[in-house]
């Protein structure tokens, strides 16, 4: 479905992504971890052609996207910050994307946008609604097209706990339907229900890409979290897990 | 496209800030018209606040709802749609509010008033500029890392436009003063859109009579069609050009 083949970006000082290649296919949920700066961000962007790579390619259904613009059709994105014109009101911005991406009414899936109560705000203007509500927005945005891939950058982080069962209950019923999703998180407890493989980047460099039962095998933990940690303290050559920090530092203060 | 300026352009018409700029226009031009009993007074005034004001608030408004859309642009860019639609929606939506509320503003009581070529000069005029400044100012938004500095790079450029450009001039006069100089402040006056402007208007008035032999000399030229086409073409370059730059930075940009 989407092929990453060696792309490589760099922000004047930083290599945002150095060399990733991988390729993910449908039916995978696809979780992105890595620390801050670590490029999950960027590389999402590269795959929506918002940034473009310094070199690399990009397949889509095995078409190179080089600067055009169709293959968005098949994705729904949910942003790390939606924000949206001020008086622009939440029913407007339906219509307004239904009207760009001009779907029939039968292919739209509004399950989302019933299940969070969204229709009770569609008077609102968006600059009345809080950074959770305008979280939900996004994400009932993403899901309304039904398409094939979805990409979600920190789709949980500032919604409330209901909401956010709402909203991975639905991640889940969109995997049965055999649909790519990619997800950038940091809180890994969320992932665990959903993950199918684990994309771990560092420093823009892709350090691993394995499903969720290889990994558990390897490291013979079951919480993603753990695994990871895990991983971590075995490769030390990029930089030391937090806990070895925190143990110099108190060693420092005693 | 039309579909995307509709609701940007719901969204600034539900804003304040046309509203007041409308008012604001509204109240200056009415208030001239009024206190001046002879019209072609009132409008060599009028034209000293237009050709001050439109320029500003142009490439500010058109700077800040650039950055405010930043976001919103983004999510754009992840729906099937062409950048280059993208952004010539958001310059007509926003050239077009501002073109609104300078001819209900200015527009209304000229045409009230002043309804003659003079009157018809400064309308195009004030159109025009409203269109050059803000394609400008998405060129500077586009080029600039931040909003801070992209207020602060359009503000020096209406500095420039405004003040600077004109002291620069005068010092060229000043300094070649034994030369003849009439056909290159012709073409210097070209390179800056808000002293094109002022010279096509007041030559439509009956005050380019004071201006001596360089007074003449453009009102031969401008009073000639060949004139007014020139000036039309050096208007479009100055609001085509610094749009098709904008695209093509926008096209290549990260966002």
């Amino acid at each position: 479905m989407i092929r990453i083949d060696h792309i490589k970006k760099r922000f004047r000082k930083l290599q945002a992504l150095d060399d990733v290649t991988a390729s993910f296919s449908k039916g995978q949920v696809i979780s992105l971890i890595g620390p801050n700066g670590s490029g999950k961000t960027t590389l999402i962007k590269t795959i929506l052609g918002m940034v473009r790579p310094d070199s690399g390619k990009i397949y889509f259904d095995g078409k190179p996207i080089n600067g055009d613009f169709e293959y968005r059709r098949n994705i729904g994105f949910m942003p790390q910050m939606g924000r949206y014109p001020d008086n622009m009101k939440v029913g407007q911005l339906f219509r307004m994307m239904k009207s760009i991406r001009a779907k029939d009414d039968t292919e739209i899936d509004n399950d989302l946008v019933i299940k969070l109560n969204l229709q009770t705000i569609y008077d609102k203007p968006m600059r009345t609604l809080s950074g959770g509500t305008r979280q939900k927005v996004s994400a009932a945005l993403a899901f309304l097209f039904n398409p094939e891939v979805l990409i979600l950058d920190e789709p949980t982080a500032g919604l409330d706990p209901l909401s956010s069962e709402i909203l991975k209950a639905k991640i889940i019923t969109e995997k049965n339907k055999n649909k790519l999703i990619l997800i950038t998180s940091h809180i890994l407890s969320d992932l665990d229900e959903l993950t199918s493989h684990i994309m771990y980047l560092q420093d823009g460099k892709m350090q691993f890409l394995k499903d969720l039962q290889t990994l558990q095998d390897e490291t013979g933990e079951i919480k993603i979290g753990k695994a990871i940690a895990s991983i971590m303290k075995h490769e030390k050559s990029n930089g030391r897990p937090v806990e070895d920090i925190l143990v110099m530092k108190r060693e420092k203060y005693h | 496209m039309f579909k995307l300026s509709r609701y940007i352009l719901y969204d600034i018409f539900r804003g304040k800030v046309v509203a007041g700029y409308t008012l604001f226009l509204l109240i200056i031009s009415m208030s001239l018209f009024n206190m001046e009993e002879n019209s072609s007074k009132a409008m060599l005034s009028l034209l000293n606040i237009v050709l001050i004001i439109i320029p500003l608030i142009s490439l500010i408004f058109s700077t800040v709802h650039y950055y405010n859309s930043y976001e919103f642009i983004e999510l754009m860019l992840s729906q099937p749609m062409s950048r280059t639609k993208i952004l010539l929606s958001e310059y007509g939506s926003v050239s077009f509010s501002l073109l609104f509320s300078f001819l209900i503003g200015v527009g209304v009581p000229v045409l009230i008033y002043s309804f003659d070529a003079t009157g018809m000069a400064m309308l195009f005029t004030g159109s025009a500029l409203t269109m050059i400044f803000s394609s400008i100012a998405f060129f500077a938004s586009i080029k600039s890392k931040d909003k801070a500095r992209g207020i602060g790079s359009v503000l020096l450029l209406w500095f420039y436009f405004t003040l600077i450009y004109d002291g620069l001039i005068l010092m060229i006069l000043f300094a070649f003063s034994d030369y003849p100089l009439e056909k290159l402040t012709l073409l210097l006056s070209s390179l800056n859109p808000i002293d094109l402007g002022r010279i096509f208007i007041m030559l439509q008035m009956d005050i380019s009579a004071l201006m001596g032999y360089t007074g003449a000399v453009y009102k031969d030229f401008f009073a000639s069609s060949t004139g007014i086409f020139y000036c039309l073409t050096i208007m479009i370059l100055w609001a085509g050009v610094p749009l098709w730059l904008a695209l093509r930075s926008f096209v290549k940009k990260d966002i």
